[in-house]
Order: structure tokens, then C-alpha cells, then sequence
């Protein structure tokens, strides 16, 4: 074959699979003998539509979505478990599925049986099962607790067993699904190696998540699911951009049943709030580093004597990031007469790390009768903020990093 | 898409290769696994699987020697009535307990790529150890009664073989079943009852009229058991040919194993690629 382009890894070409869920579900002879062995009405529901790709050799593939978009579904039918309606794949190379960790773990037997039974279910033979007992074991540190029944360990300890297994199972094809969705930060952060190891080793894996993180970090491309059809395939950051869009686009629906909320009658009404990029086109995604605006429409119902402007933005955990008002200005703000409206703006070079923001405005009145609240809107928007400078911090300031190397000898004299 | 996908495949479906080893494999480590649970679990462990046919031969013995004072013409009456509790013990617990078992290992078939007869055939497979271990006090038994071992036990080894293989197939068949028929559990237990009293158990073929016994012997638990019976305990009791009327009519029960065997291949060939989704 030689001069003719490598073979791909794993070959899926135009797989579509249906789910077949009957309408009225007989679950016992009784039943079915009852209404007769007619067929039922069955919804059909679509897990996969006309799906293709292919992973070459040696590569981390991203499998991105939401829940509900068809990712587990495309993992089983590329693992077995699962017949497709249509199209094909295939998978060249040993294969082994990482659906969930310590698959088949039986809390009556000790660490070493269980070993051997997970491994083997991955695709080990038993000899090649025992003759990795005792790597497992190591490595998962857990000699001392070897003959320990499972279920007297704690889940930690689980954990680490189940890990332990799986990066011993040396296939060429690995499928993981959100594996790491278990464990704590120290254990994630091994997962982790353990997955730059098995990159560098050039073993091809298709590695199934929603951590946008994990998918820029490790992948060497992502494809991204959407009610079962691959929208967009492609390098890990646009695709990961897009799939928080998609995200974001279903939460916006909500947001907008929300705004048909009549509560108008009151001195001031925000009406809404967007972002808009550096051209003042309202965008639902931001680029870090990159100038942008946050507007906010309010609604004057009745007179208003110096009303307070505030938004604030906060992260997706509910950290207040940043909050600024219109009492900043130093002046009052006005006298405003009902039918009025007010646009009030906030411009800024966005400093946001990568992940959802939301601007939650306010109206209040500071002095007066009716000191307080007028109205106000949490998260009235959100955003999205895409970017490579991921590192877990909520905002990444502009800054020098120096490094300044001092000698022992300078040190003692 | 990429260019590579005119390739060639180079492979089939995953595992195909090592299909039927790895299909061996996991069955005989998942068997080995739940004797192990349960048998080391306890201290008493195997004793106590021990204790259920021998209470059940206790109960029936007393009651079908001393109080109805059934058996007593009967040579080697208790013997007979203790190999035949072990022999059906090990079908009734077996399909008792593969009845459910697709459904209980749901877990297991949705997440790792692997046949699912896998399950039941664990399941019988574990029961067939213990018939394994129980055979061997039978054997003390038969011996402690001044029985001499004779050539024709081994006829043993294919009545086993034949009744491992009837097992099987009906724990299979009722595994897959019991997907669709939840209620084939209660099904399944009256049919145990109604199978134990259809069998020569406490009973033995000759003092079944003529007519019924012909009809009785197509039942293989029936024929397995009293050829057992024949082979091992008591020479002048009729053979399972002798009983069916004709060594010829012994195409019966065998066709009855047969066919459900061939029943249960087919629903899991069948079964195989979507069962996992139907769970």
C-alpha cells in the first residue's frame, strides 16, 4: 500500500441511528396478550442523523455536545454496543471503551479479581490481565488494601483502581466518554498526564466530553454534535467557540420568555441588555482581549428624579466579576419624564477568561421618598467569552511576568 | 472528511477476530467470580449451597418413606430420590437465577462491547460447578451404601452434558424473554412446580401408567434423570429407552434440547445488536 494515504483509525461514513420508543409500552405477556400481539405505535426518536468523519492514526479527536446531542450514542455504536440503521464504520486497530470507570467491579470480591475482570472486559486476555496485577495496583498506590474487598474502599480508592486499569489496557483505538468527570482536583490532574502520555504514545483516541477545556488542551481536532448531526468539525477552539454559542442560544429562550414578564408597572423598566463587539454589532460571543460594549434599554414609566444606573457582571458560579454605576460619574443624572427611554452603555477591553458571563442591571434611587430599588434584572444577558487563556482564573489582567535569577554566591555575600 | 476514507478497511468490526475467545473468557471469569462470592463470602459458604438439596431430600424422604409410606418396594429409594434432587436443583436454580439476569446486568451490556448470552451462560456455568461439588456427595453416598462404582457411571458424563445443555438453553431463553415479559419470572416459577411433579423426582417412571409414561419421558429432565438413575443407582430399573417405549423415541426429548437450543441461538443472533438499547 505503499504511496497510497495511511488508513484511518476509525472511518465513520453517513450513520444514522433511530431509536425506536413504543408509544404505549407492554412490559408483561399479561399485557401483551391482552391488546394482542398488535403492533403499537412507536415514536421514533433520531440519536444520530447522516454522521461522517474519520480519525487518522495517532490522533486525539474531540466528540463535543450537549447533553442530549448524540455523543454517548456515537460511542456505543462505534464500540458495539449499539447497531447502526445506517452507514458504516470502521475501526482499525485493537479497540478498547472507556464508558465508566471500573465497569463490572463486584464490591464482594478483593482488588485483584476485580482487576482482573475489568481488564478483561476491556480486552485484555487473562494471562495478560494477571501479568498486570500488580502494575495496577501500584500504580492505583493501593498495596496495602490488595486484598481488601472493594466494597470496603473509599471511592477515592475506587477511582483509582478503575484508572489504573484502564491506562494499563494498551489498545491502539481508546473510546472515553467524560471519564473524567470523576475525582478530585489531584486525581483530574493525573488523568490528565496519564492523557498527554497516551498522545505522545500516538495511540488514537476519541475522547467524548462537554469540558471545553479538556478538548482545547488535548485534542488535535473536535468535532460537534447537535441533535444527533455534526455541526461543525474542525480545530478544538472554534469548535469549542461554537459549542458554547449553541449553548448559549438555548439559554437565550429562556431568557426571553422571561422578558414577556409584565411587571412594567413601575417608575423605571430595563426593557433589555446585550453586548455588542468593537463594530456595535450585538454579538452573543466575545472574543477575550478584544474591546466590547454592554448596553442596557431602560423604560421610563413615570417622573424620575436622578435615578442610579448600575450593572454588574458575574461569572457563571454567581462571582460578582465587575460592577460599575452611574453615581461614578459624579453628577446627577437627570430628571426623566415618562414614555422616556434610557440607553445607558459600559465600554471596556474585555479581560474575561474564557466562559459564561451574565450583565445584571439595576435602577435605583439613592435619595428621596421613594429611596430603593426601582427595578433590576439578574443576568438580563449573557455572553460567552471565547479565548485561549485558559487557566481557571475569572479574569486575566494585562500584566509582565519577569523572572529574576538570584546566585547562591549573591545570596551570601 | 479526509481523504483516507477511500481506504480500504483493514478490519471488521471490533473484537471480531477474537470473537469467540473473548466470548469464553468473560463467561468463565464471570462465573468464577460469583462462585467465589459466594462460596468465600461466608464461612459456611459452600455448606450452605450444600444445605438446600440435602434439606429438600431430607424433607421429602421423611415425609415420602415414613409418612406415606411411598418407596419402600422401591431399591435404593433415598439414593434415587438424592441424585434426582441434585440433578434438578441445578436446573431450577440455574434458570431461577439466569431469569433476570440480562436485565441485573444492564450495567454491564450497555458499557463494555461483549455478546450478551455471555450473562446467562456465566450464570449457568456458576450453577454447574455446584452441581459439580454436589455430585461428589452424591457419589459418597452411593458408595457409603455398598454400591460398587461400575463402568456405566460414566454414562453420567453425557446425561451432564445433555442437561447442562437443556439448562443452558432455557436460561437463555427465558434471560431474553424476561427483556420484553417482565411477568415471565411468576411464569417461570409455576412452570418450575409444574415440571418438578412432571418429572420422576419423587416418583419413579415404572409406577406411571403406560400410556402417561411415554408421554412423560419426552419431558429430557425425565429422561436425563432416570437414565442417570439407571446408569448409577439401580441396574434393574428401566432404562430412559425402556421406559420411552423404544430406544428410537429417545429422538424426542434430545430433539427437545435441540430445538431449544437452536431457539435460544437464534433470538440472541438476533437479539445481539439491539438488546442493549431495549434494557
Amino acid at each position: 500500500m505503499a504511496g497510497e494515504p495511511q488508513a484511518a483509525a476509525i472511518t465513520v461514513e453517513h450513520v444514522s441511528k433511530r431509536f425506536r420508543v413504543p408509544k404505549e409500552r407492554y412490559g408483561t405477556l399479561k399485557e401483551r396478550a391482552l391488546h394482542g400481539f398488535r403492533r403499537g405505535g412507536y415514536e421514533t426518536l433520531e440519536g444520530l442523523h447522516d454522521v461522517s468523519f474519520s480519525v487518522q492514526p495517532g490522533e486525539f479527536f474531540g466528540v463535543v455536545g450537549r447533553n442530549g446531542s448524540g455523543k454517548s450514542t456515537l460511542l456505543k455504536c462505534l464500540a458495539g454496543i449499539y447497531s447502526t440503521d445506517e452507514g458504516s464504520i470502521r475501526v482499525d486497530g485493537r479497540m478498547s471503551t472507556f464508558i465508566e470507570l471500573g465497569v463490572g467491579f463486584n464490591p464482594d470480591l478483593a482488588a485483584e479479581d476485580n482487576v482482573v475482570l475489568n481488564a478483561i472486559l476491556l480486552g485484555l486476555s487473562p494471562s495478560e490481565a494477571r501479568r498486570r496485577v500488580d502494575a495496577v495496583i501500584d500504580f492505583a498506590e493501593l498495596r496495602e488494601f490488595k486484598d481488601m474487598k472493594l466494597k470496603n474502599y473509599s471511592s477515592g480508592m475506587y477511582v483509582r483502581l478503575a484508572f489504573a486499569v484502564m491506562i494499563q489496557v494498551d489498545a491502539e483505538v481508546l473510546l472515553i466518554d467524560e471519564v473524567l468527570a470523576v475525582g478530585d482536583a489531584a486525581f483530574q490532574h493525573k488523568c490528565y498526564r496519564e492523557f498527554n502520555r497516551m498522545r505522545e504514545d500516538g495511540r488514537t483516541i476519541l475522547f467524548v466530553t462537554h469540558d471545553m477545556s479538556a478538548v482545547n488542551r488535548f485534542c488535535h481536532r473536535a468535532l460537534l454534535l447537535e441533535r444527533g448531526r455534526v455541526v461543525s468539525m474542525g480545530i478544538p477552539h472554534e469548535v469549542s467557540g461554537e459549542y458554547l454559542a449553541v449553548n448559549f442560544r438555548h439559554e437565550r429562550k429562556v431568557d426571553a420568555t422571561e422578558a414577556t414578564d409584565p411587571l412594567r408597572d413601575r417608575a423605571a423598566f430595563i426593557a433589555e441588555a446585550w453586548f455588542e463587539d468593537e463594530r456595535g454589532e450585538r454579538v452573543e460571543f466575545l472574543t477575550q482581549g478584544q474591546s466590547c460594549v454592554c448596553r442596557v434599554r431602560v423604560e421610563i414609566n413615570w417622573e424620575l428624579h436622578d435615578p442610579t444606573f448600575v450593572l454588574a457582571i458575574e461569572s457563571e458560579g454567581g462571582a460578582r466579576v465587575f460592577a460599575t454605576s452611574s453615581a461614578w460619574l459624579g453628577q446627577e443624572t437627570g430628571s426623566f419624564t415618562a414614555g422616556e427611554q434610557v440607553v445607558f452603555s459600559v465600554t471596556f477591553d474585555n479581560p474575561l477568561a474564557p466562559g459564561r458571563y451574565y450583565i445584571s442591571p439595576q435602577v435605583t434611587l439613592l435619595t428621596g421618598p421613594q429611596a430603593g430599588v426601582v427595578d433590576r434584572r439578574d443576568r438580563a444577558a449573557a455572553t460567552v467569552v471565547t479565548g485561549t487563556d485558559d487557566d481557571g482564573a475569572l479574569v486575566s489582567i494585562p500584566h509582565d511576568f519577569t523572572l529574576e535569577r538570584i546566585s547562591a554566591r549573591e545570596l551570601s555575600a | 472528511m479526509s481523504a483516507t476514507t477511500s481506504a480500504p478497511a483493514l478490519a471488521g468490526r471490533p473484537q471480531s477476530d477474537r470473537g469467540w475467545r473473548r466470548f469464553a473468557t468473560i463467561t468463565l471469569t464471570l462465573a468464577k467470580n460469583e462462585f467465589k462470592v459466594r462460596y468465600f463470602g461466608s464461612v459456611l459458604g459452600y455448606l450452605w449451597s450444600l444445605m438446600r438439596p440435602l434439606m429438600v431430600f431430607g424433607v421429602l424422604y421423611v415425609v415420602f418413606t415414613h409418612v406415606v409410606r411411598f418407596g419402600g418396594d422401591i431399591q435404593n429409594y433415598p439414593l434415587k430420590l438424592l441424585l434426582a434432587i441434585v440433578l434438578w436443583s441445578f436446573f431450577a436454580e440455574a434458570t431461577g437465577q439466569s431469569i433476570a439476569s440480562l436485565v441485573q446486568r444492564e450495567g454491564l451490556l450497555r458499557k463494555v462491547p461483549f455478546p450478551p448470552a455471555v450473562i446467562p451462560l456465566s450464570v449457568a456455568l456458576t450453577s454447574s460447578f455446584n452441581l459439580g461439588l454436589n455430585l461428589v456427595v452424591v457419589i459418597v453416598f452411593v458408595l457409603v451404601t455398598g454400591i460398587a462404582p461400575a463402568l456405566s457411571w460414566l454414562e453420567l458424563l453425557p446425561l451432564l452434558l445433555l442437561l447442562i445443555a437443556l439448562t443452558v438453553a432455557v436460561s437463555m431463553l427465558l434471560a431474553v424473554l424476561y427483556v420484553p415479559f417482565r411477568d415471565m419470572a411468576p411464569i417461570w416459577e409455576v412452570a418450575t412446580q409444574m415440571l418438578f411433579w412432571g418429572t420422576p423426582i419423587i416418583y419413579v417412571i415404572e409406577t406411571v401408567p403406560k400410556g402417561a409414561r411415554e408421554i412423560l419421558m419426552a419431558n429430557p429432565l425425565a429422561a436425563i434423570i432416570e437414565q442417570a438413575r439407571h446408569a448409577m443407582i439401580d441396574p434393574s430399573a428401566p432404562s430412559a429407552a425402556a421406559s420411552s417405549g423404544g430406544a428410537v423415541r429417545l429422538l424426542i426429548p434430545l430433539a427437545v434440547v435441540a430445538i431449544l437450543l437452536a431457539l435460544s441461538l437464534v433470538l440472541y443472533r438476533r437479539a445481539r445488536s439491539t438488546l442493549a438499547e431495549r434494557l
